[in-house]
């Protein structure tokens, strides 16, 4: 076990409900020093509510929360001297430019020219942004406008980020050049806790928080998750998935399946051991198909198979 | 001609906006019944197609048909034939689930006497018989996105427009909507997804990429996994990585380094040829790697290097 003081965020038991909605449900996880730490659930999983306590900007009902080695819940200006929080929509003015807004940022963190020159051309730069220093807020692009609040946020060099769904709705070469930055930042020893309701986007992360319904169903590195599955995956192509799908339901040992748009992703119980199986089974029923293949399990797999059916009477 | 009824058909379109050319000359044809993918980073052209498809903006050259019409001339036909669903805007949150689906019968002009029969269908399908009465802000993600797409889909639309679906809804709830989709398009529905989430490609039977106004990939899923990747994709795990991505790039055949997780991801030509080459050729520059191995590339893997090419982020950025 790493000991508290390697510890750069913990959170005991954090609870919190709003009406008759237990939004954060005795939530516990610690984050590392210079570790990328993923809140991963679906909407409604309580990834915003617990950021938001972890930036000392709402009371818990229940529980309490250490960043920096500051309790959040009773010292909450000292907390928030160590920290930058990005909520979803960060507050860019429109009307100004990317080096406006930065400028802006600068001078309300007190941080001096020079230090924000050096700053921001590096951050801007590991953001493929430089040639949009001059352009308004109001004309860049979702993705862009993302990765500006994050230069904005980091430019009081913060030891520690909270950032909630920054790449929600960024196209995968945004998120990829965000993603770069979040990487330089760990290894300068930046402590980053980012939410994402994208349970792929979690491979990308060095340790995860899988949630749902405020509840904490796993926390691992994202290959330890996978192997918690104790299941294998079979990915079945094929140009009639429907019918693939309709002969499996008859097999023994599918736990799930799921329709892809030119196959069948099937969660079983061993394997190796079915694919022959299956392999007669279609030719025996003349159902055409191209491959069956052993892939490694998902996230989604995991949440799927942890959530079970329970999660269904919602769906 | 085919003999497949085309739902979709794209010849020779353009669009261009003064000296900028958005659309540029793009072909496209999808089939009824199919569920097709259109994917592409922002600015690539991608939302500027899906206007001209839905008959919002006129194309500059070239044509296309969806449902039948033609976008350019028949822009009215074209909009009354189509569903649009997207995850943000489609419902009227303060608003019942029944007073959701009324509205949207009245604006698309679903008639009189089919009324009542298309809002039964529309509770089937939604699986909300019973809820009628909900304020739609309270209902659960996965509902909504049902409830929208029965609103969506009133009219009995040849071809339906989804736009990033699913985004944020919980998997089980999500396949659930996937089910529905693939149960539509059975019936012989067209629909159209665009998405920036490759969890929803992974839906589609066939998916077309858009970058820079033309289309850069088209194919099946596993197509675009095994035959559209500029090269053959390595795992790499070593110590330290920021060191190693910067070393890699002087590198001979490493076409691109990034970081994933705790292991960087090399775009290479020959992936069994360059397993020694990048060994070597890291700890020569004093990086120890822990392991090396040949993975498959995952659909945003394909995404990301078909438009990754260099010079490219004036544009896709803008």
């Amino acid at each position: 076990m790493q000991e508290k003081a390697q510890s750069a965020i913990i959170a005991e038991g954090l609870t919190k409900s709003f009406a008759m909605v237990r939004a954060v449900d005795h939530l516990s996880f610690d984050v590392r020093k210079s570790e990328i730490f993923g809140l991963v659930g679906p909407d409604g999983a309580g990834k915003t509510t617990t950021l938001r306590m972890l930036a000392g900007i709402m009371a818990p009902d229940g529980g309490t929360a250490h960043v920096a080695d500051f309790n959040v819940v009773h010292d909450p200006e000292n907390a928030k001297r160590h920290l930058s929080y990005m909520p979803q929509r960060f507050g860019l003015y429109d009307d100004l430019t990317v080096d406006e807004n930065i400028r802006f940022y600068a001078d309300l963190f007190g941080v001096s020219r020079k230090e924000r020159e050096e700053r921001s051309t590096s951050l801007l730069q590991a953001g493929g942004m430089r040639e949009f220093r001059r352009r308004r807020a109001g004309k860049l692009s979702g993705g862009m406008k993302q990765k500006l609040g994050l230069v904005c946020a980091l430019i009081h060099r913060p030891k520690i980020i909270l950032l909630d769904e920054p790449t929600t709705g960024v196209d995968p070469i945004s998120r990829r050049d965000f993603w770069r930055i979040l990487y330089e930042l760990a290894s300068e020893g930046v402590t980053i806790l980012i939410s994402t309701a994208y349970l792929d986007e979690a491979e990308r992360c060095h340790r995860v928080a899988l949630l749902h319904q405020g509840k904490l169903l796993f926390c691992d590195t994202p290959n330890n998750l996978k192997g918690k599955l104790g299941k294998s995956v079979l990915s079945i192509t094929s140009s009639e998935p429907r019918r693939l799908r309709a002969e499996l339901e008859k097999a023994v040992g599918v736990s799930s399946m799921v329709l892809t748009g030119d196959g069948l992703h099937v969660v079983v119980d061993d394997g190796a051991s079915r694919i022959p199986e299956f392999k007669a089974r279609l030719n025996n029923a003349s159902v055409p198909f191209r491959t069956i293949q052993q892939v490694t399990p998902t996230i989604e797999d995991l949440f799927v198979d942890a959530v079970g059916s329970g999660a269904a009477s919602h769906a | 001609m085919p003999e497949y009824n085309n739902s979709v058909m794209i010849e020779n379109l353009v669009k261009r906006f003064g000296d900028f050319v958005a659309v540029d000359g793009i072909n496209l044809e999808v089939r009824e019944g199919e569920v097709f993918g259109f994917l592409g980073p922002n600015g690539a052209g991608k939302s500027t197609t899906i206007r001209m498809l839905c008959g919002l903006l006129t194309p500059t050259s070239g044509r296309a048909r969806v449902a039948g019409y033609d976008v350019g001339r028949e822009p009215e036909s074209v909009r009354q034939n189509i569903g649009y669903m997207s995850q943000k805007f489609s419902l009227y949150n303060d608003l019942k689930v029944i007073e959701n689906i009324r509205l949207f019968a009245g604006l698309y002009s679903v008639p009189a006497g089919l009324l009542e029969e298309r809002i039964e269908w529309a509770l089937q399908m939604a699986n909300l018989k019973g809820q009628e009465n909900l304020i739609t802000a309270t209902l659960p993600g996965g509902w909504k996105q049902r409830l929208a797409l029965g609103c969506a889909v009133l009219h009995q639309p040849p071809v339906v427009f989804l736009d990033e679906p699913t985004s944020g809804v919980d998997p089980i709830s999500r396949r659930h909507f996937w089910d529905l989709i693939h149960h539509m398009a059975g019936e012989g529905v067209t629909v159209f997804v665009t998405t920036h989430y490759m969890e929803e490609a992974e839906y589609c039977n066939r998916l077309a990429l858009i970058f820079r106004g033309t289309i850069a990939a088209l194919g099946t899923p596993s197509e675009l996994r095994q035959e559209s990747m500029k090269g053959e994709l390595l795992l790499v795990e070593c110590e330290p990585l920021g060191e190693a991505v910067e070393i890699l790039q002087s590198a001979p055949d490493v076409i691109d380094a990034a970081v994933f997780g705790r292991a960087l991801h090399l775009v290479v030509p020959d992936a069994t040829a360059a397993i020694a080459q990048v060994k070597k050729f890291l700890s020569d520059h004093g990086v120890n790697v822990a392991l090396i191995d040949k993975i498959h590339p995952s659909l945003e893997d394909v995404f990301v290097s078909l438009t990754s090419a260099p010079g490219s982020e004036k544009e896709w950025n803008a």
